[in-house]
């Protein structure tokens, strides 16, 4: 199987005009054959990035919300202080947390100044204390802490953001999979598409293969010269539909807005040698899907 | 060259040759014959090995064709010249692309044969002819070219089939005698035909055997001429 395709490649590498000929020329199919790679590189495009850009999503709400937690502190004025202060002390003594830290009142302002305008008078309200806590190593036991804090500090209310996180990364994830499963579906319908284009052309060339076998022609010829010529169109229109969809992509207005996920889709650093990969794949998928339906309608005739 | 031993072939629908023996020797003449439908272009295509034999061997060049791959039955087509009485071409190339595809496909250099290609189509009527497109050639003119085509590679062997079926008694005095002319170069030669006055216009140029399929048999069937 692989001497096969080993020689196969060298056989197309040097070149064979005179097997090209044997088969006449055919200009509509051909065209057909080279659309229809053309549109399916240019989803496979699109569907390589949304994988990408959701893989991307996925692990940086992963990352940047499995570090951290939020503890809220809902006291009488009075106790309040108290309170906060027995929180950072149980926290300080529980393993996994790096560090933690009571928001001050201008930062508390500042979170809440979006719904609230900029006059709020903080001090009229009974705004609970936030206390950020970032996580070390695998992270503590989160029910362990609220057991802890519900002993020892009753209007501490932990929140470790997994509750809401989870759900999201879980979407993000599918999101990818789904890329990929299209991807994968892309690839398929491919080659079935070449497979029937390439039918069509042995079924209208039944002379040619039968005069070629009389003459003492091998099978690998035949097949040889009608697989070049889907390969090459393969690969041509793949060619041409990556580049209009990588084009597309860059004229994309750029993702301003962090977690913006529509204006994230696209490629980042070396993602973008990947969409390069769609041509050189559609060629291989042409390849065999041509040879072997060749060998097969070949295999069929005396 | 061709030996066949107690050979039968059989359609679904029933026998249609049964028990032939048969060894074509080097450098013979024989002329096959009998009535339509009689089994002559399956005789010849066992020979040819476009049919393999449903029951008795079948030896082409020595090798039992039932051994053979789809690729050594395409080797062995190449020292085996096959010229049918509705001679197909490709029909986009040339007459002289086409006579050189055995060639070609062969993976031999067509240019380093271009003189025996030239002396190939003027043997047989055809050097002006060597840029046209088969459909614009008549029938005598592409039974010459399939002629060509058949012996480019130099076979041991011509088997043709009806190669007169078509084309006028002038005609096919001069593809005759272009077969003569093979066989005397040393070339087995076997000529399915029921044209009887060819078997006869041969038999005073060369040595021919006639053979006669009737009844799912063959059979010598000199003496009846």
């Amino acid at each position: 199987m692989l001497q096969d395709f080993i020689a196969g490649i060298r056989d197309f590498s040097k070149g064979d005009s005179q097997a090209d000929r044997v088969v006449p020329p055919t200009g509509f199919t051909a065209r057909l054959t080279v659309f229809a790679a053309a549109a399916m590189a240019f989803l496979a495009v699109f569907a390589l990035a949304l994988s990408l850009a959701s893989g991307r999503l996925a692990q940086r709400w992963g990352d940047e919300l499995a570090r951290s937690s939020t503890i809220r502190i809902s006291a009488p004025a009075g106790q309040m202080d108290a309170q906060t202060s027995a929180t950072l002390e149980v926290l300080r003594t529980t393993p996994g947390v790096a560090s933690a830290r009571a928001l001050d009142r201008e930062e508390q302002t500042a979170l809440l100044e979006p719904w609230f305008g900029p006059d709020l008078p903080l001090d009229a309200l009974p705004v609970p204390q936030l206390i950020e806590v970032i996580e070390e190593g695998d992270g503590f036991d989160s029910d362990g802490l609220r057991l802890r804090l519900a002993g020892e500090v009753p209007g501490a209310v932990l929140d470790d953001h997994t509750r809401w996180r989870a759900p999201l990364v879980r979407a993000a994830s599918r999101l990818r999979t789904l890329g990929w499963i299209s991807i994968l579906l892309i690839g398929a319908t491919m080659a079935a598409m070449i497979t029937l284009a390439a039918n069509a052309a042995l079924a209208a060339n039944l002379q040619v293969i039968r005069v070629l076998r009389l003459v003492g022609a091998l099978d690998v010829y035949i097949a040889r010269a009608f697989v070049r010529r889907f390969t090459t169109r393969g690969f041509i229109g793949a060619a041409a539909g990556t580049g209009v969809g990588m084009v597309l992509l860059l004229l994309l207005p750029s993702a301003q807005t962090n977690g913006g996920f529509l204006t994230g889709l696209g490629f980042q650093g070396w993602h973008w040698v990947l969409p390069l990969l769609i041509p050189p794949f559609a060629a291989l998928v042409s390849f065999w899907a041509t040879r072997a339906a060749a060998l097969r309608t070949l295999g069929g005739l005396t | 060259m061709i030996e066949l031993e107690n050979v039968a072939y059989s359609y679904s629908g029933g026998e249609l040759l049964s028990g032939i023996s048969l060894k074509l020797a080097p450098g013979s003449f024989h002329f096959l014959t009998g009535p339509s439908g009689a089994g002559k272009s399956t005789f010849l295509k066992l020979c040819y090995l476009e049919l393999s034999a449903t029951a008795g061997q079948t030896r082409v060049f020595g090798e039992n064709t039932r051994n053979m791959t789809r690729d050594d039955i395409a080797r062995h087509r190449r020292r085996i010249g096959v010229v049918h009485q509705d001679c197909q071409f490709l029909d986009h190339l040339s007459i002289a692309e086409n006579v050189a595809l055995p060639l070609t496909v062969a993976g031999r250099d067509v240019g380093a044969e271009a003189q025996n290609l030239h002396e190939l189509l003027s043997w047989v009527g055809l050097e002006h002819q060597a840029d046209a497109l088969p459909p614009e050639l008549s029938g005598g003119e592409r039974q010459r070219a399939a002629l060509a085509r058949a012996v480019i590679m130099s076979p041991d062997v011509i088997l043709a089939d009806e190669p007169t079926g078509n084309v006028d008694w002038e005609m096919s005095q001069r593809l005759l005698q272009l077969l003569v002319e093979l066989n005397r170069m040393g070339k087995t030669v076997m000529i399915a035909t029921h044209d009887l006055s060819l078997i006869r216009a041969a038999k005073s140029q060369v040595n021919a055997r006639v053979l006669r399929i009737a009844n799912r048999r063959l059979q010598l069937a000199g003496a009846v001429l």
